[in-house]
């Protein structure tokens, strides 16, 4: 007991690490902070060159008026993309989100851990990760040779292939997070699954399924490969998905970025801006959803 | 008598509705069980209807002549793609080795050193990394970066020339429109999804490990090296793997900065060509087998990612139950 008391207490503060191990703590731990450094400023980077540049090509012509036919135009216009984007993103939100859905209700509620809910899981993971230029090419195979013409649906059916896994994972996530006594709750009052299912789980999870799709939605706007594939181009408002070529905004960075007149890249630069605003805008109402309406904040 | 003769006694009742609601329950698991099997389908129907519309090409240079042919000349009716895999995994491994230890080093950073507070603010940096389009990033790579970074890429070259073997890999260079460009984009794309996998990973390594490593003196560091690497590593090789799919099949950004040259340059300040880039290059000026041939590099394409895929998501999911396994 003694001893104890009078033996002077160990010195945990790390003044007195070998100077080896103290420069290798030193240096790692500024090499990890290098590394936060290395991913902000390519954010930065784009930030600034997209605001600066984009803002001097921005004006109520820019969203409004028909793009020019000659590259050389100086002058705005974008609106036709601005609404094949809205349109076309929008379709295809309206195919995917409910099939994603259903199909989140199939692994959390149904499927569990059965072989086919395991694999259909593994899959879905695998899906996406298969490139969004490959779900073009098979659009244009399966949709677009077929009907004899590309259009604003084609791309529609191609970006709804691209968010249908995300929506899946994301909304099943979702889903896990419904806590089972609200299940059994239901049940208990004498709820068939589909209805308990229907109105309660659903409901619940509402918010967070809404965030997630969401967030499919922002990063199927920005998708450019599936487009230039199955879309075409056009100059003029097409807000008719089922009639003739259509544009969108990423489609119009890729065409107007590849030319070396000034006109076109000021374009491309004012499309930048307006779709990444777009994009910027679905993913911070997908934030203020899932923190307004989380299920475990309540 | 007159009460159990009457048809709406509350028995008959309940057993019509019994059967309603046991057939509605049923009819709404179909609808479901079909909504999970879409995800099978499409894929299914991806594998099925390219590969018959790519299928003359492929016949036309026989598949092993299409995939490990080095003469990429449409206008002949030449159709190899070897140029175009080599392009492809040279960029995207290039890619990974800059994005890799780059994004273990942002998981670390959040889970061990950052303050609660400061976590969030570069949880969101990553984020919003994330949910810049591609094409957006493929816009001032070509229109800023690429005029900038030339000079830096002449005088590498102009360091290295005496250095035999490195000389040979960082060569003369007019154009900032090559190989190391499109790495680099990749390497910023792919940093986001390795960074949040690792993150998870990372979450997995138990509390108690980390503390027996202070416990036993470890500096922050020596914790890292002892505690969390070795658990992670396989979670690692996974996020790694998954990073290196959707850098090979990126295709926009890659469209814009690479250059178009279908050749197999050992230097890497030269332009090049990979399948998914090519793809959307060639798309609008293509007709017939030309076409055809496209398609079947999306076939190819697709093959290599799925399979990337499935074993990245096998080795993370392995690893994962790994780790729980030890935990519990």
């Amino acid at each position: 007991m003694t001893s104890l008391d009078t033996a002077t207490p160990p010195d945990l503060s790390g003044r007195n690490l070998s100077k080896r191990r103290a420069f290798a703590n030193r240096t790692a731990t500024i090499l990890i902070g290098l590394c936060v450094l290395i991913a902000a400023l390519p954010l930065i980077l784009v930030a600034w060159e997209v605001l600066s540049r984009g803002s001097s090509a921005m004006s109520l012509g820019f969203l409004l008026d028909e793009i020019p036919r000659n590259y050389r135009t100086a002058g705005p216009g974008m609106g036709p993309a601005i609404v094949g984007t809205l349109v076309v993103t929008g379709m295809a939100a309206l195919i995917a989100i409910p099939i994603g859905v259903l199909g989140a209700v199939y692994l959390n509620e149904y499927g569990k851990n059965r072989p086919l809910a395991r694999f259909i899981r593994t899959m879905a993971d695998v899906m996406t990760g298969v490139p969004s230029i490959v779900m073009g090419l098979f659009i244009y195979v399966s949709y677009v040779i077929v009907i004899g013409e590309k259009n604003g649906f084609a791309g529609s059916l191609a970006l709804a292939c691209l968010m249908l896994p995300i929506v899946i994972r994301s909304a099943e996530e979702m889903l896990r997070l419904v806590p089972d006594e609200l299940r059994q709750a239901s049940a208990g009052l004498g709820a068939r699954k589909w209805r308990t299912t229907l109105t309660v789980v659903l409901p619940t999870a509402s918010s967070g399924i809404t965030s997630g799709a969401l967030l499919a939605v922002a990063r199927a706007a920005g998708e450019t490969a599936p487009i230039i594939v199955t879309v075409g181009l056009t100059y003029v408002f097409k807000p008719d998905l089922f009639y003739g070529e259509n544009t969108t905004l990423a489609a119009q960075i890729y065409r107007n970025a590849t030319q070396p007149f000034e006109a076109s890249q000021e374009r491309a630069w004012g499309a930048a801006l307006t779709l990444i605003a777009l994009v910027f805008l679905f993913t911070i109402l997908s934030r203020i959803i899932s923190s307004r309406f989380a299920i475990d904040k309540r | 008598m007159t009460a159990t003769a009457t048809p709406e006694s509350p028995g008959d009742v309940d057993l019509g509705g019994e059967a309603r609601a046991r057939q509605a329950d049923r009819g709404f698991r179909a609808l479901v069980t079909l909504a999970g099997l879409t995800v099978l389908i499409v894929l299914g129907l991806i594998l099925v209807t390219t590969s018959v519309r790519g299928w003359p090409a492929f016949r036309h240079e026989g598949l092993l002549g299409f995939v490990l042919g080095t003469r990429w000349a449409p206008n002949d009716a030449v159709f190899g793609t070897f140029p175009l895999l080599y392009g492809t995994l040279v960029t995207s491994l290039i890619a990974m080795i800059i994005a890799v230890p780059v994004s273990i080093g942002i998981a670390l950073f959040i889970t061990e050193v950052a303050h609660r507070n400061t976590r969030k603010y570069i949880v969101t940096v990553i984020d919003l990394l994330a949910t810049v389009p591609s094409v957006v990033f493929g816009l001032v790579g070509v229109l800023v970066v690429v005029p900038a970074i030339t000079p830096a890429y002449q005088w590498i070259a102009d360091v290295v020339a005496p250095i035999p073997g490195l000389n040979a890999i960082f060569n003369e260079t007019n154009t900032g429109r090559n190989y190391i460009t499109a790495s680099l984009i990749l390497a910023i794309m792919a940093i986001p999804i390795i960074t949040s996998i690792a993150r998870e990973v990372f979450a997995t390594v138990p509390e108690t490990d980390k503390q027996a490593a202070y416990a036993l003196g470890a500096t922050r560091w020596e914790m890292v090296k002892g505690a969390i690497l070795p658990h992670s590593f396989g979670g690692l090789v996974g996020a790694s793997m998954l990073g290196l799919g959707r850098a090979m099949g990126e295709t926009i950004a890659v469209a814009l900065v690479i250059g178009g040259s279908v050749s197999m340059a050992a230097n890497l300040f030269e332009p090049g060509n990979t399948m998914a880039a090519l793809i959307a290059q060639q798309w609008g000026e293509s007709s017939g087998l030309h076409t055809d041939a496209l398609i079947a590099i999306g076939v190819e394409l697709f093959a290599i990612t799925v399979i990337i895929n499935f074993l990245a998501r096998l080795v993370v999911r392995r690893a994962e139950i790994k780790m729980k396994g030890a935990h519990s």
